[in-house]
């Protein structure tokens, strides 16, 4: 195992796919000259070239379309967005085009693309920069969705993200870019899509979160062990497709759960889980599932209120509370 | 326009009522007035009439079998008339609460289950809704019972009845918890199915019987019952009664002298006829005294009213009418209610003394021994005597100790001289 930077995980599954297949190609706002703005793409532009790593004008909609249309002939383009809240300007070609053009004709194109870059607020960056729209995409049907939590996630999913045959939205954080962690040295690290990982065993509640979220949930589930409360603690690295399979097997064993979901309440992965689970594992519940989001308000600037307004472990604590009747 | 035929309130205490005779048919003709079925309470057989005239539609309960208060039994209207809409999602049946209680059964009575069902399927109900109607669990009697669907899928499986079982989530939820911690009460008697033998024998609890022990058991463990016993000497009201007797042509017994006797120390002691009402205590301003009358299913306790205001040839004649309308169940509730004070007395089965159960809402009971003759000592000398030992059972939340023996002191001081009594 090595310890790597988020990032540097993220670099070396594009590095490896572009050595491993070239038609792999990277596009976006200055992820060649300048080596990524968070730096995601260093020495790439030296290793391969101005063909396989494009700077890009301010136009998420234009680049996206240039992506999309690659993929159809054959390329396999990842098209890095300095954030998803830009990516909102590129939704036309993400949600009516790359998402539809496999079921539009008949299976005759396909898209093969990645979209990735940092997604959900990182900090105070005002309302408009704060959004995460992991839900948002998941809700459509052609795309699949990857919110890791670890670099050795981040690289075995995007290796999977970069090979697969159909769109993939794959969200980063800023917050995350320089979080260590152990990363696989294994040959072609592959991580497949839909796959949750259990980070954490325990019997007393089953606790589901990923990306950022899943750093909150960790410290929350370390807090809870002190009061004797065991979480497992579920990281469903996919958001779409979930695996829903691992988190029923999980409720089953501890009879409780509670969803961490770092956005809006409404539709999101939370309301989502929360109904499947209800669903499949409904003789098995002594409470009902509880979920800490982010409450139904943009984000605000001022830090006093944007602590209270992003997840954070003492809401997850409460929540476990709730769920295991320790209130 | 059909109505619904709804099981009444033929007594204040009554929670259900067994169906004991259906006097009419589906597709009978009724009229207001017609009393179309015969309903076991707690207390007694009552009749039911129907306000509307029509057609009985649907008769909703078999003969024995209970429906809670406002269940209805029976459904009555134009003939012809489409009453889907009073059937849908009508929970309150005893249909439904059958199906709610086969549902509770253990999975090891499924062969029994299924039949159940079978029995209870009914071609109305299914032609109208299309689809299997499964009534959730009763509703109309008491409240739904809140247990997470784990806990519930627990209890099945240990067997547990959820009703024994206190919930600690909210609002009283029922959870995994609760479940894995609850340990049942003391098996009762009719539990011990390993020492069966071949004469036992299950009797069916009768809504009497149900009443007798739930009222009985109440008292018992709610008030704080003490007893004081006296002995009474009863040669003089021996003397008083055979020369009452001479006269009177109404047989007056002993008993109608200790009730009468009882009433006129109630009005000089108010304190022992009253009630526990929770937040206040009620002194009484009517003495109404009940008489425990022995039936073959239990026992009832008609009430004779204005007690005190009662000669001996009235109290005679009254508690033999009611006596004999117990022993027939004919009595009507407000023949059994309103009593302020009750009498036990099973001297003329020998008994010497015993002690009795508060009747509630009394705070008091006097338990009646036999009238024994014993040897008794009068002017220094051991001569033959009658003596009578009664027992009073009081609610020390009402009467405290002194109270009561004053009035067992007035008691036997009417006894002993009977012409106390007429002051």
């Amino acid at each position: 195992m090595a310890v790597l930077q988020f990032r540097e995980a993220l670099r070396d599954a594009i590095d490896e796919e572009m050595a491993r297949d070239e038609m792999v190609f990277i596009m976006g706002e200055e992820v060649a000259e300048y080596n990524g703005a968070y730096k995601v793409t260093e020495g790439l532009l030296d290793k391969y070239g101005f063909k396989r790593v494009i700077d890009t004008p301010i136009s998420e909609l234009g680049f996206s379309g240039i992506g999309v249309g690659a993929a159809m002939k054959g390329l396999r383009p990842i098209v890095e967005f300095m954030t998803f809240n830009f990516a909102v300007l590129a939704a036309d070609q993400i949600i009516n085009h790359a998402s539809k053009v496999r079921y539009m004709l008949g299976g005759q194109a396909s898209v093969p693309i990645v979209f990735r870059g940092p997604n959900a607020s990182a900090g105070q960056l005002g309302a408009t920069h704060s959004v995460a729209y992991d839900s948002m995409y998941a809700h459509f049907p052609g795309l699949s969705v990857i919110y890791p939590s670890e670099p050795d996630d981040a690289k075995g999913l995007l290796k999977s993200a970069i090979r697969s045959e159909d769109p993939v939205l794959f969200m980063e954080s800023e917050q995350m870019y320089g979080l260590k962690g152990e990363v696989s040295e294994e040959d072609d690290y592959i991580i497949p899509i839909g796959k949750g990982k259990i980070k954490r065993e325990g019997d007393d509640v089953t606790i589901i979160a990923s990306g950022k979220m899943y750093h909150v949930v960790k410290q929350a589930a370390e807090q809870l062990a002190k009061d004797g409360v065991e979480a497992e603690v579920i990281d469903p690295r996919t958001i779409k497709p979930f695996d829903i399979e691992m988190v029923i097997e999980s409720v089953k064993k501890t009879n409780r759960c509670v969803i961490v979901d770092e956005a809006h309440p409404f539709g999101g992965l939370a309301a989502e889980a929360g109904f499947l689970i209800q669903r499949e594992a409904f003789d098995y519940l002594d409470a009902p599932v509880q979920r800490v989001t982010l409450p139904d308000v943009c984000a605000p600037f001022a830090k006093n209120l944007f602590d209270i307004w992003l997840p954070d472990a003492k809401q997850v604590i409460e929540a476990v509370n709730t769920v295991t009747y320790r209130n | 326009m059909a109505e619904k035929i709804e099981m009444p309130k033929l007594s204040d205490t009554m929670e259900e009522g067994v169906i004991a005779k259906w006097n009419v048919k589906e597709g009978d003709k009724v009229n207001s007035g017609d009393v179309i079925a015969e309903v076991e309470t707690d207390k007694a057989t009552m009749e039911v009439e129907v306000f509307d005239s029509g057609t009985v539609l649907k008769i909703l309960v078999s003969e024995g079998d209970a429906v809670p208060l406002g269940g209805t039994m029976a459904i009555i209207g134009e003939e012809g008339e489409d009453i889907s809409d009073l059937l849908d999602g009508d929970e309150t049946s005893a249909d439904g609460k059958e199906k709610a209680e086969v549902k509770e059964e253990k999975s090891s009575d499924k062969s029994e289950k299924e039949e159940k069902k079978d029995d209870s399927f009914d071609p109305i109900l299914e032609d109208v809704n299309g689809k299997e109607s499964e009534p959730e669990a009763d509703t109309s009697n008491d409240e739904r019972i809140k247990a997470s669907p784990l806990a519930k899928k627990m209890a099945e499986e240990k067997g547990i009845n959820l009703k024994s079982v206190k919930g600690s989530g909210p609002e009283g939820r029922i959870v995994k918890h609760d479940i894995e911690n609850y340990k049942p009460e003391a098996k009762k008697p009719a539990a011990a199915v390993s020492f069966d033998s071949e004469e036992s024998e299950d009797i069916k609890i009768s809504q009497m019987r149900k009443t007798i022990a739930r009222r009985l058991s109440e008292s018992k463990f709610t008030n704080p019952h003490f007893y004081e016993t006296i002995d009474i000497d009863m040669e003089p009201a021996i003397q008083a009664r055979t020369a009452l007797n001479e006269v009177s042509d109404v047989k007056i017994s002993f008993n109608d002298i200790v009730v009468k006797a009882c009433a006129a120390a109630l009005r000089r002691h108010p304190a022992v006829n009253s009630s526990w009402l929770d937040d206040v205590i009620r002194k009484h301003g009517d003495v109404h005294v009940a008489v425990a009358v022995a039936i073959d299913e239990g026992l009832m306790t008609p009430v004779i009213r204005h007690t005190d205001k009662k000669n001996l040839r009235q109290i005679s004649a009254e508690t033999r009418e009611l006596a004999g309308l117990a022993r027939d169940r004919k009595l009507q509730p407000e023949q059994m209610e309103g009593s302020t004070f009750t009498i036990s007395n099973l001297g003329m089965f020998g008994i010497e003394e015993f002690t009795a159960i508060i009747n509630p809402p009394n705070a008091c009971i006097l338990a009646v021994g036999a009238i024994r003759d014993v040897p008794v000592v009068k002017n220094g000398e051991v001569v033959p005597g009658k003596r009578m030992k009664v027992t009073l059972s009081s609610d020390h939340r009402v009467v405290d100790g002194a109270k009561a023996a004053d009035f067992l002191n007035t008691l036997r001081q009417m006894l002993e001289n009977p012409l106390t009594m007429l002051l």
